[in-house]
């Protein structure tokens, strides 16, 4: 176990050196990146910014002042908005962004899971085709579709619920549906197929065959293990509604993470793309690493570190 | 004496994207109590549907039981309730498959496995079906039962999973033991354990079983009667002994004659039957076995023979007519 | 019962009764015939072929050009002169779809493209390879995959648009699409070779003294045109969703081009007064992303009716 931590641990480092070290190439290397192009910033900043990164200095001593900082866990200041660092930003709009963000993958989990469960169960039936229909929607219609469909009517046509911004409950709800549709449609059909294959396996003949009443056959012996790819999706689940996030949060105004680094590429403000997307990666390593520990708490045959075994 | 299961006139069919398929054309046989009897047959011929049948497993859709009666205890299975039929599973009635590795659960303990038709069928508290595991675990042969008890199923051998599933099978004290080609996805030195232990269990427990396998050697040690099964018909049934060593039916001569010995002579050509299984997409108006038969006759092109010599062969050679011929061979 | 004698006679041979066996067919036909069992993926083959015969003649046919503003007509609703009305700038907004098309559909194809050319390359020669250099190829695919790629993509567009020219938005990304599209195939083409070749056809080809490079390619990745093919048509709404994405945040192509993503873009601040702006757009998106799914869908179904779900 311990051995498995270590292993994930250094390549956790490994993945997150490659993607610091390709971002600092991108931002001090390559011409026409952002510290070539001094040309329309204003004295006091571009000022800052040599002091900051300390641009007279050699580019190796750069790298190391860089992955000096960044160890300390200082992502720099802001390229356009004077005397506030990227590390300000991110404490100031995640909170929000989490908050939508949490509840986006609770509607995905808490609809997607039963309206798989139920259309497998009723394969070929109309409760089936009505999960599969609304899911093939919800998998092509873009977030931005959904989520302008639903301002247009419900805030707009009906003015049931407000347009945008954030402060109520009730202003989370259209946003965190936009969030949640695709990793929603996309649950229920791994539930589906993921149900259907359990069903039609050889242990749940024998669930029958002991003559055990249905419910303890479905929950007991099928559910767990249809669950297991779910768990597995929670990973890209994770990544998906963080990058959802940069379209909903800016249709609906929220004042979130992600409308912030839409705005900022907008801006160039590159300081903030690049420390942003360290911190984005960084909470998927974590993430990722939370769904294989709980991963190898619902399938037994899952040794921490072992060879998954292929039934 | 009271047959323990009479099946008769049993006809299961199945629909599939080309058409319907009839699995089970009319099939009749009974069990005593106490009896093994084997089914034989060729993949496809219907023997697992039969066993499902008794069992009310064919799942429907796409399977559909179309006719007959299948009577346990004098009582008409076929129209019971799911609900009577589910008292039924696992507790009179047991089952055994044929790959312990699909059949088990991998996501449960074995403890959980094992004692739940225990809890069910029986009422015994937690304890009390943990301890009756241990019993049943000593009886099929697993050592350590405490300890294995704890583990998953990924963590047995074949040999040991199968012993699980005869232990699971066996916890209620059934009348009736089914088991599902029990031995073919394992090992040949493994085989012959568990048709020990199947022996075992007949003689102590005094349970009747229907052994399913298109396997004709692994049943000379253990059956008192054989049905041998073509194309969804029983063709030729009789005791060990009439149908192992004087058959009457072509194809069980060809079955048998297929089977290679140790005394062969050296360069000695294997005998199989050739040609293939019939569709079973077809109604079938003559005897299914014609095409690849040696012994056909002008009249087996015309007309399905019906079964001679008290129920026990279906072939248009045992005809008073038809000219006489014995198959015989020295089968140990 | 007394039958004539005559029917007892012995058979002079064997009846081979060719009708009691049924007749086999090919893997192609077997799964052309599901397709084809399938009407949602026929509908959709028949909508994307109508799709793109639009997308190539429809803008020669259209009295409007996408950039010809007209602003005594602006944010006009549809009428028999624009059929879907025309934009705060004037412009036929039906042609501007019509642009789009083509724009959606060429990322499109580029994506899958590029999933065929480089993902089933890489993959295979990494599955067949094995050991070290399967390893370092893998590890390299699992460090990408460490950052979704919309990142990768965002990142590449906000670095190319820097060092290009205005106009070369579409080029952009075209490559910034590549970079990362073809991943996924690689996984899935290295998963299927790793367990074919173990089977015996490998080692009978091998044995005969085929070099590998045409066991690679003759006999290992014909065997996994199946998943290549639903992987490679799946790719297709996953580009232009994704260019959607990229245009609706103004990383896409730039004005006065018309992508799909950037109409919808542009409709979203006059959503209130002007909803067929956005209708539109989000319709032709919505329908070709419909139609593409399952189309892919029906094609994994049909192909290998042990994945159906």
């Amino acid at each position: 176990m311990l051995n498995y931590l270590l292993r994930r641990f250094f390549s956790v480092i490994l993945a997150l050196w490659i993607v610091v070290t390709v971002t600092f190439v991108f931002m001090h290397i390559i011409p026409g990146g952002p510290f070539q192009r001094e040309k329309a910033l204003p004295p006091a900043i571009k000022a800052n910014i040599e002091a900051r990164y300390k641009l007279d200095q050699p580019l190796h001593a750069q790298y190391l002042d860089y992955l000096g900082h960044l160890v300390r866990g200082d992502l720099g200041p802001s390229f356009k908005y004077r005397g506030r660092s990227v590390n300000d930003i991110i404490k100031e709009r995640f909170p929000v962004s989490a908050q939508l963000g949490a509840t986006a993958i609770l509607i995905a989990l808490l609809v997607g899971v039963p309206a798989g469960i139920l259309a497998a169960l009723k394969q070929n039936k109309i409760p089936d085709y009505a999960v599969m229909f609304f899911s093939t929607i919800g998998i092509a219609m873009p977030s931005f579709v959904v989520g302008t469909t639903l301002m247009y009517f419900l805030a707009y046509k009906w003015g049931l619920l407000p347009a945008a911004m954030w402060g109520s409950y009730k202003h989370m709800i259209m946003p965190a549906i936009a969030l949640a549709g695709l990793p929603m449609a996309f649950i229920a059909r791994l539930t589906r197929s993921s149900m259907l294959d359990v069903l039609n396996q050889d242990y749940m003949k024998t669930a029958v065959a002991k003559g055990l009443p249905q419910m303890r056959v479905l929950w007991v012996h099928g559910v767990k293990n249809a669950l297991i790819p779910v768990i597995t999706y929670l990973g890209p689940l994770v990544a998906g509604v963080l990058t959802g996030s940069f379209i909903v949060e800016n249709i609906f105004a929220v004042p979130g993470l992600g409308k912030h680094f839409v705005t900022s590429i907008y801006n160039r403000d590159y300081t903030v793309i690049l420390g942003v997307t360290i911190f984005y990666c960084v909470l998927l390593i974590l993430a990722n690493l939370l769904v294989d520990l709980a991963y190898t708490l619902i399938d037994p045959r899952i040794k921490l570190g072992g060879r998954k075994e292929l039934v | 004496m009271e047959h323990l299961l009479q099946v008769s006139d049993l006809e299961v069919q199945f629909g599939t994207y080309a058409g319907v398929v009839k699995a089970v054309r009319g099939v009749d046989f009974q069990i005593c109590p106490g009896e093994v009897v084997a089914i034989v047959g060729e993949s496809g011929c219907g023997k697992s549907v039969t066993a499902q049948a008794i069992m009310r497993l064919i799942p429907s859709p796409p399977g559909k039981v179309t006719g007959g009666s299948i009577l346990f205890n004098g009582q008409d299975l076929l129209k019971k309730s799911e609900r009577q039929m589910r008292k039924i599973r696992g507790n009179t009635i047991g089952m055994i498959f044929q790959d312990p590795m699909t059949f088990l659960n991998p996501v449960l303990s074995i403890s959980t496995q094992v004692t739940e038709n225990l809890r069910l069928h029986k009422g015994m508290s937690v304890q009390q079906a943990r301890e009756r595991a241990v019993e049943l675990f000593n009886l099929v042969g697993i050592p350590e039962p405490e300890i294995r008890l704890k583990q998953y199923p990924h963590q047995f051998s074949g040999g040991m999973r199968q012993r699980v599933m005869i232990a699971m099978a066996l916890a209620c004290d059934p009348k009736l033991l089914i088991a599902d080609e029990p031995t073919t996805a394992l090992d040949v030195t493994i085989q012959a354990q568990i048709m020990e232990l199947l022996k075992e269990i007949k003689d102590r427990l005094d349970t009747a079983i229907i052994l399913i396998t298109h396997d004709l050697g692994v049943v000379a040690g253990i059956a008192d009667r054989i049905l041998v099964m073509y194309a969804g018909q029983i063709i030729e049934s009789g005791t060990v002994d009439e149908v192992l060593k004087t058959p009457s039916h072509p194809y069980t001569w060809g079955l048998l004659k297929s089977i290679p010995r140790l005394d062969m002579a050296k360069g000695q050509k294997l005998s199989p039957i050739w040609g293939q299984p019939p569709d079973l997409l077809q109604q079938l108006a003559i005897c299914p076995f014609l095409p690849r038969c040696d012994f056909a006759m002008e009249i087996c092109t015309q007309k399905m023979p019906s079964t001679y010599e008290g129920s026990k062969v279906k072939c248009w050679l045992k005809h008073p007519q038809a000219p006489q011929i014995h198959f015989s061979r020295e089968v140990s | 019962m007394q039958l004539s004698t005559g029917l007892f006679k012995p058979l002079p041979q064997k009846v081979i009764q060719a009708d009691l066996v049924r007749p086999s067919t090919t893997y192609w036909q077997d799964a052309w015939r599901r397709l084809k069992q399938n009407p949602v993926a026929m509908v959709s083959l028949v909508l994307i072929v109508l799709i793109i015969l639009v997308a190539i003649i429809g803008p020669l046919l259209s009295p409007y050009s996408y950039s010809e503003q007209d602003f005594i007509r602006k944010n006009q609703g549809p009428s028999a002169a624009h059929w879907f009305g025309t934009d705060g700038l004037g412009r036929d907004l039906f042609t501007r779809i019509l642009y789009g098309a083509r724009i959606s559909l060429s990322i499109g194809f580029v994506a899958s493209l590029v999933t065929l050319g480089v993902g089933v390359l890489y993959g295979g020669i990494s599955g067949f390879a094995g050991g070290r250099v399967d390893n370092i190829m893998m590890r390299f695919v699992d460090i990408m995959y460490s950052i979704p790629f919309l990142l990768w993509v965002i990142l590449m567009m906000v670095y190319l648009k820097e060092k290009l020219p205005e106009n070369a938005g579409l080029i952009s990304m075209y490559f910034a699409l590549g970079l990362v599209f073809w991943l996924p195939m690689a996984r899935i083409v290295r998963g299927q070779i790793l367990s074919l070749k173990e089977q015996e056809f490998v080692l009978a080809a091998h044995t005969i003294g085929a070099p590998k490079g045409r066991i690679l390619l003759r006999h290992l990745i014909p065997n996994c045109v199946g998943p290549i093919i639903v992987t490679a048509t799946l790719a297709i709404p996953e580009a232009i969703f994704t260019e959607a994405f990229l245009s609706f945040v103004g990383l896409g192509v730039s004005a006065p081009r018309a992508s799909w993503g950037m109409l919808a873009s542009d409709a979203l601040t006059s959503l209130k007064s002007y909803p067929h702006l956005l209708f539109f757009p989000a319709a032709a998106i919505c329908i070709t992303l419909l139609a593409f799914n399952f189309l892919g869908d029906g094609l994994r179904d049909a192909l290998d009716p042990k994945m159906r779900k």
